[in-house]
């Protein structure tokens, strides 16, 4: 490693790089560039050898394999890590804002005595120093931060930077950990998994959110195919739940849920306050409602002024062909 | 079990937030405050561990904001000890000088197990949590939803969140600082009158503590607000060319391949 | 005068339920209970409650608080007055029982539902329900064509010092009809004021959850408030605010002259009638607010401005006045939909509009805030869309005025 290279903490999900690891690789690449190092992408367990050679963006990754990382533990993790920073010295690491992310970055900036910024949206390195962006404040502030210390702690936020679309699998290095890891206070126990009642819409990136738009309960059937299309699930506001066309746990808005998905595709909401404040924290918000004066429009970043019956169906094609297309 | 909490005052986000002269901080003194979510949910886990495990509950805050009305609040939910760290400054400390002061107040009231909000709105240089945890060379593990006692002498239960809803069940020995996301149950609501009765009966301890680090890690060039969003953005045409429109707004967000 | 219950808790002890009511102003008309069970027969939602009010006073006569106060129908009462009305022994369930149960299961630890909880800390931390900012209060009256003046920017003596309430000042569908109010004010020459971002709620809404706390923390705000200003008289657009000022704040000491829009501009109707130049032909009837209605038994002054817009047939809905039917969204109810539905409570505004309609009305006349929108989303949901409207009795004096919604030029 050089005092050039930008350094990623990866993460996996069921032998694959997890989303963010992607989007880190593609941000540490355009840093690599202008340090004239390389980005070089972390992966901690023997789950990093199947995900490693997926981690498109990267110049190179290197998997730690060694059991006693194969689930997430803080003092494991950090040992690991400090050892590579401090023996390595590269320009900075780059963290997901994660479950990770969050405990082990503060935690190795506190340890190697470096600067770490957390909700970095954009970083760039010029004259020696990183400059970063971050938000703070739910989103609500923005600053720019100078970083002239080695090596920076970023965290970073999913959706800052969009991941390679494509690009030569990464050099891959297989090691043993190169400190001894013991079990430490915080041991690991088990995973627990979601029980599959109801889907639980606080937790789902996709949402497609039904109105009175939809006039009938059979229409429900489109939001569901949608939904399905799109890898997310069907929610709705209040009337629709009061008329029994959909459950309780379906609800958002005022009295039901407050939902923060990546997409929440509302066909027919008109955009009451009780249901606009279900949806503040979403991403991208897109409308569809014949009514260009809708409040729905003064939240969402894109609208649709057609009937939902004649767009959904539409949509769903598209969405489906470029789909069968990909693969 | 002796718990200690940190309870932190942050500026409430309803009110629209101001920058202050220089354009490098926040203008704490137009800004409304509210106890810090997290902090208050690391509380009510506090709670919960007392009433099924005794012990006592003591909060620590410094003298920021509206933080008296925290304080009557949290002694009214049933905390123990109250202290509070004086602060004279306009803005609340950086993140090494607000590790050294409460670490220091921390040390001497050695508790078992410290509870703190794995996060706040206004940090911009990471989580405190986890930085306390090192100052104090206590283990740490945050973004934690619930902690149990366990059934080992000397060790608690907690849950790490992960995405999906998928949670992790760790043991942690104590003594530890753990990080809060959420608590078991949601915070308690207390009526407003026992808020009052605590005005009067609640006694706050004030601590002083040594002059904290002044130096930063990193500066801020400046502070502004992200531009404000517009109206939305009307797709215009018929009903399939706006669906390839959405198609490839979609692609361009990664939200389809 | 504070609720007895939370005077116990001040002093370490805790009354009984039975204690709490009979501690408060008329409570011992409790003792008459001659359990007839009117009441819960008269409650809308007494057959899904498992405590209706009969029973309530049965248990706290018996002492058998520990179920009842843990129980989800404390949190179902829709704060109507039709049981408090019709009880024969006069007993006051909605203004008494109802508040001194919600008290006792709250200084009990009690969680309220999460929506009403939310609702309390909102008016805690900033005196509105909404949660709203209150630097935003006047925000209504931004490029507004008539003059308003904000008394907190601005002290000067005023006829009339309208309350402008909540819902009116931070409600979008609301605001409109706070700005035809500024207008129709204006227009009859007469010299009023708002208290702009000094307002705060009234506090009646949560004297009727149980939070006799948080009341009395905002009439002594709001007592503090009123003595710095020179009026003749408050004029309310929230039919609850009006009542918890003619009944509640006296008793801490806090008596002024207040009115209900509908009461004052009643006695003005030689003023009016020059001005109602516009007909409106259609067919309007008039839904009783339960506060203005039934509590304050104020049924006649409403009609009589509707009777004087030109063009416009008044007809009645078969229970009007003092058996009108509650639109669900007093005493909490705003805030329990949720909740009252989970419990098997029906929408009681969706059953009051297709009433109106029944009447063949085309327009549903209220005077409280919180019943544009119940009866809007009900127009919706029972497919009335296009065949009813809901207009505030302001917007139709107002349109009748010929005073639009314009901006400022």
């Amino acid at each position: 490693m050089s005092a050039q290279d930008i350094l990623v903490l990866g993460e996996t999900k069921q032998g694959a790089p997890s989303d963010i690891t992607l989007e880190l690789a593609a941000c540490a690449r355009q840093l690599a560039a202008q340090t004239g190092g390389q980005a070089v992408v972390v992966l901690l367990g023997p789950e990093g050898k199947q995900a490693a050679v997926h981690v498109v963006g990267a110049d190179r990754v290197l998997v730690i394999d060694d059991d006693a990382l194969a689930s997430y533990m803080p003092e494991p993790y950090v040992a690991v890590l400090s050892h590579l920073l401090e023996s390595g010295k590269p320009r900075a690491l780059l963290a997901g804002s994660t479950s990770v992310g969050l405990d082990v970055a503060p935690l190795l900036a506190a340890r190697l005595n470096v600067p770490i910024i957390g909700g970095c949206q954009k970083i760039e390195a010029a004259d020696g120093t990183l400059k970063v962006t971050a938000s703070f404040c739910a989103g609500k502030m923005l600053a720019d931060l100078e970083v002239s210390a080695t090596p920076a702690v970023l965290v970073v936020l999913p959706g800052s930077y969009r991941a390679a679309a494509e690009g030569a699998a990464p050099q891959v290095e297989t090691i043993r950990s190169p400190v001894p890891l013991e079990p430490g206070p915080v041991r690991f126990e088990q995973m627990i998994l979601p029980a599959v009642a109801d889907v639980d819409i606080t937790q789902q990136d996709v949402l497609v959110a039904v109105g009175r738009g939809i006039q009938q309960q059979e229409n429900l059937a489109l939001a569901e195919e949608l939904a399905e299309v799109l890898g997310g699930a069907v929610c709705a506001s209040r009337p629709i739940v009061d008329q029994g066309w959909l459950p309780l746990t379906r609800q958002v808005g005022k009295s039901g849920m407050t939902v923060k998905p990546k997409l929440y595709l509302a066909l027919g909401i008109s955009g009451a306050p009780e249901h606009l404040e279900g949806i503040k924290g979403a991403n991208l918000i897109i409308a569809v409602n014949t009514d260009p004066k809708a409040p729905i429009f003064d939240v969402a970043q894109y609208g649709v002024q057609q009937d939902l019956l004649d767009f959904a169906p539409a949509l769903i094609e598209t969405l489906r062909a470029s789909k069968s297309e990909a693969v | 079990m002796n718990i200690a909490v940190v309870l932190r005052q942050v500026p409430d986000l309803i009110e629209t937030l101001e920058i202050a002269g220089d354009g490098t901080c926040l203008d704490y003194g137009a800004a409304r405050f509210i106890v810090n979510e997290w902090d208050n949910h690391a509380l009510e886990q506090a709670l919960l561990l007392k009433e099924s495990r005794g012990g006592s509950v003591t909060v620590v805050a410094l003298d920021f904001g509206e933080v008296d009305n925290t304080l009557y609040e949290a002694s009214a939910k049933g905390a123990d000890n109250i202290v509070k760290i004086p602060w004279d400054a306009d803005q609340p400390p950086a993140l090494r000088q607000a590790v050294a002061l409460y670490a220091e107040v921390l040390r001497s009231i050695a508790a078992e197990l410290i509870l703190v909000g794995c996060q706040a709105h206004d940090e911009l240089e990471g989580p405190l949590a986890p930085q306390l945890a090192f100052a104090l060379k206590l283990p740490y593990v945050g973004v934690v939803r619930g902690v149990q006692p366990s059934d080992e002498p000397g060790s608690i239960r907690v849950f790490k969140e992960f995405p999906g809803a998928v949670v992790a069940r760790m043991a942690v020995r104590l003594p530890a600082l753990i990080g809060i996301l959420a608590a078991e149950k949601a915070p308690r609501y207390v009526p407003v009158s026992r808020i009052r009765a605590a005005m009067k009966s609640t006694q706050i301890q004030e601590q002083e503590v040594s002059p904290p680090p002044t130096e930063s890690l990193a500066t801020v060039s400046r502070l502004y607000v992200p531009e404000a969003p517009q109206r939305a953005e009307m797709l215009e045409g018929s009903v399939e060319e706006v669906a390839e429109r959405l198609y490839q707004i979609l692609a361009e967000k990664g939200l389809v391949r | 005068m504070i609720q007895a219950g939370t005077k116990a808790a001040e002093e370490g002890r805790t009354l009984t339920l039975l204690e709490e009511v009979l501690a408060s102003p008329d409570g011992e008309s409790v003792l008459g209970c001659m359990q007839c069970g009117v009441c819960s027969g008269s409650c809308p939602y007494g057959e899904v409650m498992k405590y209706p009010p009969r029973q309530i006073i049965q248990e706290a006569i018996a002492g058998r608080d520990a179920d009842l106060i843990s129980s989800p129908s404390v949190w179902m009462c829709v704060g109507c007055y039709t049981c408090a009305k019709r009880c024969p022994r006069g007993i006051d369930l909605t203004d008494v029982v109802w508040p001194a149960l919600r008290d006792q299961a709250l200084q009990r630890g009690i969680q309220p539902p999460t929506e009403l909880r939310v609702a309390f800390q909102n008016l805690y931390l900033y005196g509105n329900l909404l949660g709203v900012s209150p630097r935003k209060r006047l925000d209504w009256a931004k490029d507004l064509d008539v003059t308003v003046r904000d008394l907190s920017r601005q002290p000067e003596p005023v006829e009339i010092l309208w309350l402008v309430g909540c819902y009116p000042s931070y409600y979008p569908r609301n605001q409109v009809v706070s700005r035809a109010m500024a207008r129709l004010l204006t227009a009859m020459g007469v010299r009023w004021g708002v208290l702009g971002k000094d307002e705060k709620s009234l506090g009646d809404c949560d004297r009727l959850f149980g939070e006799e706390g948080l009341f009395e923390l905002l009439v002594e705000n709001n007592h503090k408030l009123f003595r710095q200003y020179q009026f003749d008289k408050l004029v309310l657009t929230d039919p609850h605010g009006f009542r918890a000022l003619q009944k509640f704040y006296p008793r801490y000491g806090v008596d002024i002259p207040a009115q209900h829009y509908t009461m004052y501009l009643a006695e003005k109707v030689d003023q009016l009638r020059p001005l109602l130049v516009r007909p409106i032909e259609a067919t309007v009837t008039y839904h009783d607010n339960c506060c203005v209605g039934r509590r304050c038994e104020c049924y006649e002054p409403p009609r009589e401005l509707l009777r004087l817009i030109p063009g416009l047939k008044l007809v009645e809905m078969p229970r009007n006045r003092e058996i009108a039917l509650c639109c669900g969204g007093g005493g909490g109810g705003m805030w329990l939909d949720g909740h009252i539905v989970e419990h098997g409570g029906r929408r009681l505004s969706d059953e009051r509009v297709l009433e109106a309609a029944s009447t063949g009305a085309k327009i549903l006349a209220v005077s409280c805030p919180f019943e544009l929108s119940r009866f809007e989303d009900s127009i919706k949901v029972t497919g009335l869309e296009g065949k009813l409207v809901v207009r505030d009795i302001i917007e139709l004096l107002a349109e009748s005025m010929g005073l639009e919604e314009r901006k400022k030029a």
